[in-house]
């Protein structure tokens, strides 16, 4: 399902033993079982991110998505990792693609946690974003120009706040800044036809289907 | 069938004269009063008006008296962030977690925004009586902290601080028992208890009976009126048993499950509520609209135990009032139990 936008196909690590013993590990929190999974993997942190927690949380989200796991799963999974990447990295990403600056927001809500766990899963594969919060329309759109953003991950958890990705889309392309826009949580989940309506490039059902969406606009762009 | 005879015979598992339906309207009534859905909200008069308004027009079984749930983190320190074209939404969360163990919850009669939805409730039930349900509504102990804390920080508390997790179920369930009992004072019959939360699709089932599940319990014995859980879209088979044994009469689903593999978990125990998608409906045609309300009561209504309605509890402010007004002739069509020798 996921695809790794910097190594390749991750869906090829999707049923590696590490990456099945990363998954049971992370749904059951074990952090000790995590640490030891990644020692003897014999990989650098960025490939261990990219060949193991990447299509781990991937795996952990299509089981979320069929109803398998429930998002409190989800969650700690990422949390999770994040403390992993953290320990390993130090909180650094050695992996910068500067070619396409990633921003993730949230429209006019304070219900931020679809937008953490997008998060947790662009950390977990070492790619770098920009935390625009939870900003207005205008706001976003201002940010997206100044900062040159070629992809805009918006979450959304209420109807009203999916409905703005509209005024985003539409002022983005008066103002002829070419910026890819992919959008996910529950009202796009409830209609799959509501990212078209707003004007989105890309909707995602799942958190780490991010990852999926990011190698779709690559391809896209090469 | 009255209204009231319709829903009670239907929440005994019997079949009524047709399939009860309940048009979750919280904000049409601005529209119908040409009023922001901010201004509506702030009288109870508007909302006495726009229930009453829109009962005569579609011709449903319920009065609504849900105003919007960010009242509640109201209550409990926090705002509210109106908008033009959808629910008021809760601001950033006034509670941390730090907080919890000096936290008191407020005491009703002290919010004058909950004071107002009495207010309408009282109006309300005065002008239908015993005709109508007037359904009252709480967010649930377990639920509630998604505004109180941050649904982030709520996961946090959940994991990594237990003992302030159980002692924000025992004062938030103390609030809730509080809230409920003063709107069936008020004029409430029943109370829709939101617990989104209970959902396996938000929360793992383990963690819901650790903490969920007896805060419901617990919160169903200290509310003195019928109460019917809400699960806000989300999926219910693996908790069935659970909601049956909180003490709920009935169960609002979302569309992820098949609704007549729901209705046979919860037949003889829980009437079911559901399950017509809100967000979908804003772009139904009419064949979509007879479709989709036919669908439904094919799959739930045979034995009674089920009422017609959206799977979320609140229909969206972009529903057009044609698809609302098709619904209820729909409903009212293809829903009836008479002169079939009935829908078994």
């Amino acid at each position: 399902m996921a695809t790794s936008c910097y190594s390749g196909n991750a869906a090829d690590h999707l049923y590696s033993p590490p990456v099945l013993l990363l998954e049971a590990a992370l749904v059951s929190m074990d952090r000790l079982a995590v640490r030891q999974i990644y020692d003897h993997s014999g990989l650098s942190p960025l490939s261990f991110c990219e060949q193991v927690i990447a299509p781990a949380l991937s795996v952990i989200g299509e089981k979320w998505d069929r109803g398998d796991l429930s998002l409190s799963h989800v969650y700690m999974s990422g949390r999770v990792c994040e403390e992993f990447m953290e320990q390993v990295l130090g909180g650094r990403s050695d992996c910068v693609d500067e070619r396409r600056r990633v921003a993730l927001a949230v429209l006019e809500d304070y219900h931020l946690l679809g937008k953490r766990l997008v998060g947790f899963v662009l950390k977990g594969a070492g790619v770098p974003y920009l935390d625009y919060g939870t900003v207005s329309a205008q706001e976003l759109v201002r940010r997206v120009q100044r900062d040159g953003v070629r992809v805009l991950l918006i979450s959304a958890l209420m109807l009203p706040s999916a409905l703005k990705v509209r005024e985003v889309r539409d002022a983005l392309d008066r103002l002829g800044v070419e910026c890819r826009i992919v959008v996910g949580g529950a009202p796009f989940r409830l209609d799959p036809a509501l990212h078209r309506e707003v004007g989105a490039d890309l909707s995602c059902d799942t958190a780490s289907q991010v990852l999926l969406a990011l190698g779709q606009l690559r391809e896209g762009e090469s | 069938m009255t209204s009231m005879e319709r829903v009670l015979t239907t929440l005994s598992h019997r079949e009524p004269d047709r399939v009860p339906l309940f048009l979750l309207l919280s904000l049409h009534g601005a529209r119908e009063l040409g009023l922001t859905i901010e201004k509506y909200f702030s009288r109870a008069e508007h909302v006495v008006q726009g229930q009453l308004r829109m009962l005569e027009r579609y011709g449903h079984d319920c009065i609504y008296t849900f105003f919007h749930a960010s009242l509640e983190a109201e209550a409990w320190g926090g705002c509210t962030i109106f908008r033009e074209d959808g629910p008021p939404n809760a601001g950033p969360p006034p509670v941390t977690a730090d907080a919890i163990a000096s936290l008191t919850p407020p005491r009703v009669e002290d919010v004058p925004c909950l004071r107002r939805v009495l207010e309408a409730q009282r109006a309300l039930r005065q002008a239908v009586g015993e005709a109508v349900p007037v359904i009252g509504v709480v967010m649930s102990p377990f639920s509630l902290p998604v505004m109180q804390l941050g649904f982030d920080h709520y996961l946090d508390l959940m994991f990594d601080r237990p003992d302030l997790m159980q002692r924000l179920m025992e004062l938030n369930g103390a609030f809730c028992a509080d809230w409920a009992n003063a709107q069936l004072a008020a004029g409430a019959h029943a109370i829709c208890y939101f617990d989104p939360l209970a959902s396996p699709k938000l929360i793992d089932p383990l963690l819901y009976r650790r903490y969920g599940a007896p805060a419901a319990q617990k919160a169903m014995a200290a509310i003195s009126g019928p109460t019917a859980t809400h699960l806000a879209s989300g999926p219910c088979l693996p908790v069935v048993d659970d909601l049956a044994a909180s003490g709920t009469m009935m169960v609002g689903v979302g569309g992820e499950e098949e609704l007549a593999a729901v209705k046979n978990a919860c037949r003889g125990r829980l009437t079911v509520l559901g399950n017509l998608n809100g967000v979908e409906m804003r772009s139904w045609d009419e064949g979509a609209t007879l479709a989709a309300v036919k669908g439904a009561i094919d799959a739930a209504a045979p034995g009674g135990g089920f009422i017609l309605s959206d799977q979320h509890g609140e229909i969206p402010w972009q529903v057009p009032e044609a698809t609302l007004r098709l619904i209820g002739e729909a409903a009212r069509e293809f829903g009836s139990y008479t002169g079939t020798g009935g829908r078994d």
